[in-house]
């Protein structure tokens, strides 16, 4: 099964068709929406996770983008909550990057953006819930970008 | 005990706290003190090791008085931020459980569920000082008439309320591995298919069972870290077992001891209280504690530079022989193996992953030495030691 988070930013012309449902029926892609800033008049912005066979989420990316849809894989836009995490260092032994780390023999947990790829594993198994899907910070970068 | 070239009893220690001449280290530092001097010359120099540890513990929670109401109320149901509490015990005294889910949690409806907020979480938010609400039931009696209530408070409104945890602290506890062909989704956190990762759950050479094994100065009326605010050890834990197999040093090499923890809710600290969610299992409560072991005599200043090379653990199935009440194990590995990120498990090298944080089990045992050094906090002498097996 795949599993990604994407953003996608929605011209202000497409907002109320509903892509989303087409997705689903037409690709066989599940979503998750993690995060979402629809106004309408206004672009739109979802994070989703998209959960399906490769080839499907692939298929039905190109759809979206061929609907206008910016699509971006999310890459800087987990972060971690310093004040929430307890250093336990339970999210190590799932991330697939070694973004989270122990450092040793301290045993500190480190957490490096520029490894991180994105896959949103750690959100779940972090019992304090201290890594998140940061939308603003992502909104920076593409506005900057 | 006769044969000891050094003895101390608690009092002379805490005559020395009050004195500021006690000499206070973390069980960090006394590895490499018992090694250097040896047992002997540390137990002359060391009054005091303190320990610490901070990682989920289930079996916590706390008891809590929400004052009398008028017209008069006694709770039949009851619950905190939609969690349900306990009311069975008198008109307004009541028991939240760490790992009771909120009412209409999903639980593992969609697998594996995500048990956002829970008893522990509830917790948390009353040592932050967040208003919780509490709603409850009665069935009406001539003297308590009503029969429903909705009240929000924080702690400091509260008349009472006190931390207690039936089971904390276990002396050591499993590796946990899945040898089966999916991933499961445990108390011991996620476990990746066909064994491809470990996870463990011990503060090791720091944690306070661990650093005395025998339980020869732990005890009823022993004056801990709880929280961030002041305990006591007040009874053995549940499932208390001090039958458990032992390495040369005394060292459990099982879960074996577990203390009963209680303290006033109103002085402790969400740093040190904190609502867990375990993907796919529930919520619970983490917790952070430090006992401080007196040295009393040579053999307790050995028995404190135990170090994490000293501490070994089994590596246990949780696909199918933890469920299934199987006692097998797949070798021992040492907490240095464990800390070291990778272990050997049936010949294949497999990640290890803790669940317990060793950067916060070192500042508790560090802010414990801090309390004894600049605080006066004096050593609680034991009215009954906890059962050892012997
Ligand atoms: S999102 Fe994935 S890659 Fe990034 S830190 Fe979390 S687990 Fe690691
Ligand atoms: S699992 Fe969460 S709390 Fe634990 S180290 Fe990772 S981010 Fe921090």
């Amino acid at each position: 099964m795949y599993k990604r988070i994407y953003v996608l930013k929605f011209p202000k012309e497409n907002i109320d068709r509903p892509i989303i449902c087409k997705l689903v029926k037409e690709y066989d892609v599940e979503f998750n929406i993690i995060k979402a800033d629809i106004n309408l008049q206004q672009e739109g912005l979802i994070v989703l996770e998209l959960i399906g066979r490769k080839a499907n989420v692939e298929t039905g990316l190109s759809y979206l983008r061929s609907v206008g849809v910016k699509v971006e894989k999310v890459a800087a836009g987990i972060r971690r909550d310093d004040d929430k995490c307890f250093q336990c260092g339970a999210c190590t032994g799932i991330c697939p990057t070694t973004a989270l780390s122990i450092k040793r023999p301290e045993m500190a947990v480190l957490f490096d953006p520029e490894k991180c790829s994105g896959c949103g594993l750690c959100v779940a198994v972090c019992p304090v819930r201290a890594m998140a899907v940061c939308l603003e910070e992502r909104v920076a970068l593409t506005a900057a970008g | 005990m006769g044969s000891q070239q050094v003895v101390k009893s608690i009092e002379e220690i805490n005559a020395r706290i009050r004195s500021g001449e006690a000499v206070v280290v973390t069980a960090e530092e006394m590895i490499s003190i018992v090694r250097k001097k040896g047992a002997v010359e540390a137990a002359r120099k060391i009054d005091v090791v303190t320990t610490g540890t901070f990682s989920p513990m289930c079996s916590s929670g706390a008891f809590i008085n929400f004052g009398h109401v008028t017209p008069t109320f006694k709770a039949a149901k009851v619950a905190l931020n939609r969690v349900p509490a306990y009311g069975g015990l008198a008109a307004v005294d009541i028991y939240i459980g760490a790992t009771e889910p909120t009412e209409d949690d999903p639980l593992n409806k969609v697998f594996p569920g995500e048990f956002r907020y829970g008893g522990g979480h509830v917790i948390e938010d009353l040592v932050a000082g967040r208003e919780v609400v509490l709603e409850g039931s009665g069935y009406g009696t001539d003297c308590y008439p009503n029969r429903s209530l909705v009240k929000s408070f924080t702690l400091a409104d509260l008349p009472f309320a006190l931390l207690c945890n039936p089971r904390n602290c276990y002396q050591n506890y499993n590796c946990a591995i899945n040898l089966s062909d999916k991933t499961i989704y445990t108390y011991m956190g996620t476990l990746k298919a066909k064994g491809r990762n470990a996870t463990y759950c011990s503060a090791g050479q720091l944690s306070p069972m661990l650093n005395d094994p025998y339980y020869r100065t732990i005890g009823l009326g022993t004056r801990i870290f709880l929280g961030g605010g002041e305990g006591y050890v007040t009874w053995h834990g549940t499932q208390h077992n001090p039958a458990a197999p032992r390495g040369e040093n005394g060292v459990p090499v099982r879960p074996a001891g577990t203390l009963m923890l209680q303290g006033d809710l109103k002085q402790m600290s969400s740093r040190w209280l904190k609502g867990i969610s375990m993907q796919g299992y529930g919520c619970t409560l983490a917790v952070g504690v430090g006992v401080p072991i007196p040295i009393l005599n040579e053999e307790i200043a050995a028995f404190t530079g135990v170090s994490d090379e000293e501490i070994f653990t089994q590596v246990v199935d949780y696909s199918h022989d933890y469920s299934h009440g199987i006692a097998r194990n797949y070798g021992e590995v040492s907490y240095a193996d464990l800390k070291s990120g990778r272990i050997e498990v049936n010949g294949k090298s497999v990640q290890t992953a803790p669940l317990s944080s060793v950067v916060r089990a070192r500042e508790i045992a560090e802010t414990l030495k801090k309390w004894i050094d600049d605080d006066g906090f004096e050593l609680g002498v034991p009215v009954k030691m906890l059962p050892n097996g012997t």
